[in-house]
């Protein structure tokens, strides 16, 4: 019977070509402007580290007080979404958490090996090694340093794959040394592939790009002065130079605890207001301690990682796939209507209303097929569009995966059909003896 | 015309009609708030920076290594830029506008004051970086050779003397008086003299929203040579000549030290153009889907009016034979699209006005102008006309004789 009803449902399509065109255009677009904004805002909003997202939160500490001039990203709390260097040290050494890593971004020279090479700079990350364990960073060769290395300061460097393939052409490059801004560095692991997306452990520049090409212990970077790339943010007046920075109430560190259940949670949270206080009561802050810690998902809606301008842009075309479906409505009212003396004489011969239904039901699930396919490919064209217009960071989130595809098929044939509701229930309603009347 | 037989026709058509309305309505709002957006971003993106933008590049500048002597590397490298053909002035300096990173202070009338009177972008440079950038100087002068110190990105110091803004002048000291003025800079204790005032110049950042926006003409230029690994050196070329400079002065920094990155040679234009991106790219979206949007729409009404003419051909061609002229059954078409479509403009106003209240509270959009939904309204009335003209003329061809032939 299906069968039967989809042939007619062609049948019936090709009867009237520019009203079938029409509404597998308007459809189509509808799809294709909406699909193209929701691939990329189910990328903005995609979980970075599936699994572990609950576990791993970001830790906030009020150490500028009340009469400061507010929060640096904006937000009413008046919290620095980064810490001092004094908060970030201290919590290092309490070690409440299972794992814990103060970090920073920085930038260094690297100058390869063979001489006839131009140097090139690297984006580096400065964590501590619980770093790599705690966001589940996968190894290609060799492993992370061992906390002895960052107790020790040491000269010790993990490298990306990426970099890997560039400088020892993807071979095993553990135990071999690479020179940064003059200095040797001993490798002693390479990371496969992991590209969390957003990166969810320091949003400060670019959100949805590549994150480091190489990763310096925190205790090393520091002690070398290694530039800070990311987002550096004082209060007041502090002393000059590194050390004098190091002292100040500049926020500069993101740190990241991993907590594994509620209760692990909790304690973190006494902890932090327990610290504050004696901050408080040193005399370092003049202020009831205030202190959030925050995970992964709570994290990305809290620093804003989709923009309201995706937002917008997001109902926008939404609100334009209602239009397109309105006027798909209207016309397939329009078709339905002007087949009402065939559906007249069907009802005559003996088709009940539930026939009529299905009949025109799959019709319009035709019409939605198709759309989804002139959609798919439109949002394909979107994205492309996407691509060109928008900065480096969002294109990079403008890829279609399966899911998405899905969506679109799910997304057009059931709007259709929606759409399609009224003409098809119209149809049903439809007076057999008055249209043989009108004969 | 009579309107009263268009509506009882309309009665019998009623789903028909409130499609169309419903679709102009939502047209109507999304295309008010969307070109109301676009001509935010475009107008945003054409802020001008206070620099001559043409004619200028920039180069990233970055040693290698630990060299003791940058101050002094640093001083050659713009001697001999300045000195290459075709230069017309170069300068060092820590940040330029346009490029979304930089330094940011506050600003006190007094010393010890706990909250700060204004926020302001920290520019470091040389007596040639006025000129360099092609600011204009409105007020005092500029700074002398002999007042230049070098600075690092980590000493914490405060200058005798700084260059303000004229907004930020404004917002320092409303009456007009700020030139000669002391300012505390920086939490600092010393006192800083305002010896000149430019008409303009961004802080780097080019965000919309909070203080990004507010502040965006708050910045200084203190006098200091900004001596740190990395750097940007500014070059003003003379007209014309900004490609050829800037293959000539990379050759030539390398020529005098090889032991650095030069990471970026770009002019600022091509800045300009990547700071805007997002917003253009957003323009253009949303001028792209409201095209669609009119598009659609007006394929409907086409389609639905085209349906409505072939079902009562009938009566139109009964019409005809009682005596109604072609130029009557083509004004019934167009006076029925108009009472639909201004149905749907009203309900549309509504929308859009609504729809913008929500945005202002919930994105910090500007709130929607009503000229703006007016101009829009009678965009979609005209859209409509024009959507309704083709059927409507098919149904003034009806020939008269239709209603003698029985159907």
């Amino acid at each position: 019977m299906f069968a039967y009803y989809f042939s007619l449902a062609v049948r019936s399509l090709k009867r009237n070509v520019v009203l079938t065109v029409l509404m597998i255009v308007a459809i189509g677009v509808g799809i294709g402007a909406s699909m193209t904004t929701l691939t990329v805002f189910r990328a903005m909003g995609s979980d970075p580290i599936p699994g572990k997202s609950a576990e791993l939160f970001a830790v906030q500490i009020d150490n500028w007080g009340p009469d400061s001039s507010g929060s640096t990203n904006g937000k009413q709390d008046r919290l620095q979404n980064q810490l001092s260097y004094r908060d970030a040290m201290n919590l290092m050494q309490a070690h409440p958490a299972k794992a814990q890593s103060a970090m920073y971004a920085s930038s260094l020279a690297l100058t390869p090996a063979n001489p006839d090479l131009q140097a090139f700079r690297v984006h580096v990350r400065a964590p501590y090694t619980d770093f790599f364990a705690m966001f589940e960073v996968p190894f290609l060769y060799g492993a992370p340093w061992s906390s002895a290395d960052d107790a020790a300061h040491a000269e010790v460097v993990v490298l990306t794959r990426a970099l890997n393939d560039k400088l020892f052409s993807g071979a095993n490059s553990v135990g071999k040394s690479i020179t940064l801004d003059g200095h040797d560095y001993r490798v002693v692991g390479v990371m496969n592939d992991w590209e969390p997306i957003p990166k969810f452990y320091d949003l400060n520049d670019e959100k949805f790009s590549k994150g480091a090409d190489i990763y310096v212990p925190f205790t090393r970077a520091v002690e070398r002065h290694m530039a800070i790339e990311g987002n550096l943010n004082c209060k007041d007046n502090s002393e000059s130079g590194w050390e004098g920075r190091l002292r100040s109430e500049c926020v500069w560190v993101q740190f990241w605890a991993e907590l594994p259940t509620a209760a692990a949670a909790a304690d973190y949270r006494r902890f932090l207001q327990n610290y504050a206080a004696q901050q408080q009561a040193s005399g370092r802050f003049h202020w009831p301690p205030r202190t959030s810690i925050k995970n992964v998902r709570e994290w990305l809606a809290y620093e804003d990682v989709v923009s309201d301008e995706f937002r917008i842009l997001v109902l926008v075309s939404f609100s334009f796939l209602f239009v397109c479906l309105l006027n798909a409505m209207g016309l397939m009212l329009a078709k339905t209507m002007g087949r009402a003396r065939d559906i007249g004489v069907r009802r005559a011969l003996g088709a009940d209303r539930s026939a009529i239904f299905a009949q025109c039901l799959i019709e319009s699930g035709v019409i939605g097929l198709a759309g989804a396919v002139v959609g798919l490919l439109l949002t394909g064209l979107g994205l492309l569009g996407l691509r060109t217009m928008l900065s480096r960071d969002i294109a990079n989130l403008t890829h279609l995966d399966v899911i998405d595809v899905v969506i679109v098929i799910v997304l057009a044939v059931s709007t259709t059909l929606l759409a399609g509701l009224y003409p098809t229930w119209r149809a049903t309603h439809i007076q057999p003896a008055w249209q043989l009347k009108a004969q | 015309m009579q309107i009263l037989p268009i509506l009882s026709a309309m009665r019998r058509n009623k789903v028909g009609a409130v499609l169309i309305a419903l679709q102009i309505a939502v047209t109507l709002a999304i295309l008010c708030n969307g070109l109301f957006i676009v001509q935010q971003r475009l107008a945003l993106s054409h802020r001008p920076s206070g620099m001559v933008e043409t004619d200028l590049f920039a180069i990233d500048n970055e040693w290698i290594g630990d060299p003791t002597d940058v101050s002094s590397r640093i001083r050659a490298d713009l001697a001999a830029l300045r000195a290459l053909p075709g230069v017309v002035d170069a300068a060092n300096t820590d940040q330029y506008p346009l490029t979304n990173s930089g330094w940011s202070e506050g600003i006190d009338l007094k010393a010890d004051q706990q909250t700060r009177s204004a926020f302001m972008s920290l520019y470091m440079g040389d007596e040639h970086l006025i000129d360099t950038l092609g600011l204009r100087l409105v007020a005092g002068r500029n700074f002398e050779p002999s007042e230049i110190l070098d600075r690092g990105s980590t000493d914490r110091v405060q200058p005798a003397t700084i260059i303000v803004t004229r907004a930020l002048a404004d917002k320092l000291f409303p009456d007009g008086s700020a030139l000669g003025r002391s300012i505390y800079v920086e939490g600092g204790k010393q006192p800083t003299q305002i010896v000149g005032i430019v008409e303009r110049l961004q802080t780097p950042w080019t965000g919309t929203g909070g203080w990004q926006e507010k502040y965006f003409e708050f910045s200084v230029i203190e006098p200091y040579q900004f001596v740190d690994t990395g750097s940007w050196y500014l070059v003003r070329t003379k007209p014309g000549q900004l490609a050829a400079v800037m293959q000539s002065a990379s050759k030539r920094l390398l020529e005098l030290d090889r032991n650095r990155l030069l990471q970026k040679i770009e002019p600022v234009t091509d800045t300009r153009v990547s700071a805007y991106r997002d917003d253009r790219g957003l323009a253009v979206i949303l001028a792209v889907v409201c095209a669609a949007l009119v598009g659609v729409t007006a394929c409907g009404i086409v389609g639905l009016t085209s349906y409505w003419v072939s079902q009562r051909r009938r009566q139109i061609g009964i019409r005809r034979a009682l005596g109604a002229t072609r130029g009557a059954i083509l004004r019934y078409f167009q006076t029925e699209n108009l009472l639909i479509a201004t149905a749907g403009a009203l309900v549309g106003i509504g929308l859009a006005i609504a729809v913008n209240l929500w945005m202002v509270t919930s994105f910090a959009m500007p709130r929607l102008s009503p000229v703006w939904a007016v101009l829009g309204a009678l965009l979609v009335l005209v859209l409509g006309q024009l959507a309704v003209l083709w059927p409507a003329l098919r149904a003034a061809s009806v020939p008269p004789a239709l209603a003698t032939r029985s159907a």
